[in-house]
């Protein structure tokens, strides 16, 4: 047999390109535990997910009560589709959501973004998806590094032991 | 388990090198596996293993928020003063177990 070796993951480039909250925070954990794990981390943010990097946004994000098969109702019975439409039941699931993250010290989205920043790791915004919702660096919280064309993300990824995740 | 000579004590340690029994732990062995992992103590880092081992045992979870929350020092410096994977580090030379969050 022949012989490999193993090579440490030694970079990793998360991308989020969706504004619900579940995704973006799921590229927030794997990014943060990256970090506390020694390894260089960059996280692009591009289209939707450009609303978790906005100041305007990114502490309002809401998970999808329609569309998603996920949804359970307390207890664990299916959620209608038709109730996730109803007035208000969106904005209900997602506070009782933050309720049991916060319980996991899961920080609200600013806060991650900061905790992420002062371990090394580095935040960016995709300039396309920036020039189309017609957002500027001023825009954006103040950990965003950059706004960054897809050539200087592959550019980014250079060297061995680097794994791009696509959240 | 495997046992490791430190500051003249066998202590016992996991395959990874955690201290089992917390209370064998002394400021000297915390110097000695600080060595290991290249980073020289000072009396601020005992104020992090200090507030670490009060918060491991009263059976709290550890997380990086919690230690920028912790009013003895905020994450930058955290991350700067246990270099590389700072969690881990900090509860290997606390002497308590390995960190289990994901946070």
């Amino acid at each position: 047999m022949e012989k490999t070796e193993k090579v440490p993951l030694q970079k990793v480039m998360i991308i989020c390109s969706k504004a619900a909250l579940e995704d973006v925070y799921a590229a927030l954990v794997m990014a943060n535990g990256a970090v506390m794990e020694g390894i260089e981390t960059k996280v692009f943010f591009t289209f939707f997910g450009l609303d978790a990097i906005t100041k305007k946004t990114m502490n309002k994000l809401h998970t999808a009560t329609v569309g998603n098969p996920g949804m359970r109702m307390p207890g664990g019975l299916p959620f209608p589709t038709l109730l996730g439409g109803l007035p208000g039941v969106e904005a209900g699931v997602t506070k009782m959501m933050k309720k049991e993250m916060e319980k996991l010290d899961m920080p609200p989205v600013d806060e991650f973004l900061e905790l992420i920043d002062a371990g090394g790791g580095e935040i960016y915004a995709c300039k396309l998806a920036a020039d189309m919702f017609k957002l500027k660096k001023e825009d954006f919280h103040e950990t965003v590094k950059d706004i960054i064309t897809v050539g200087d993300l592959y550019a980014m990824c250079d060297g061995p032991g680097v794994q791009i995740i696509f959240t | 388990m495997p046992t490791k000579s430190l500051a003249g004590v066998n202590i016992e340690v996991t395959e990874e090198g955690y201290m089992i029994n917390s209370s064998d732990w002394s400021e000297d062995i915390a110097k000695e596996i600080a060595k290991e992992e290249g980073i020289e103590l000072t009396d601020e880092h005992f104020k992090v293993l200090e507030f670490i081992r009060n918060k491991v045992a009263n059976g709290e979870t550890l997380t990086i928020r919690g230690i920028n929350k912790s009013g003895v020092v905020d994450a930058k410096t955290f991350y700067k003063m246990f270099p590389g994977a700072p969690l881990k580090k900090a509860t290997k030379i606390a002497g308590v177990a390995k960190p289990e969050s994901c946070i």
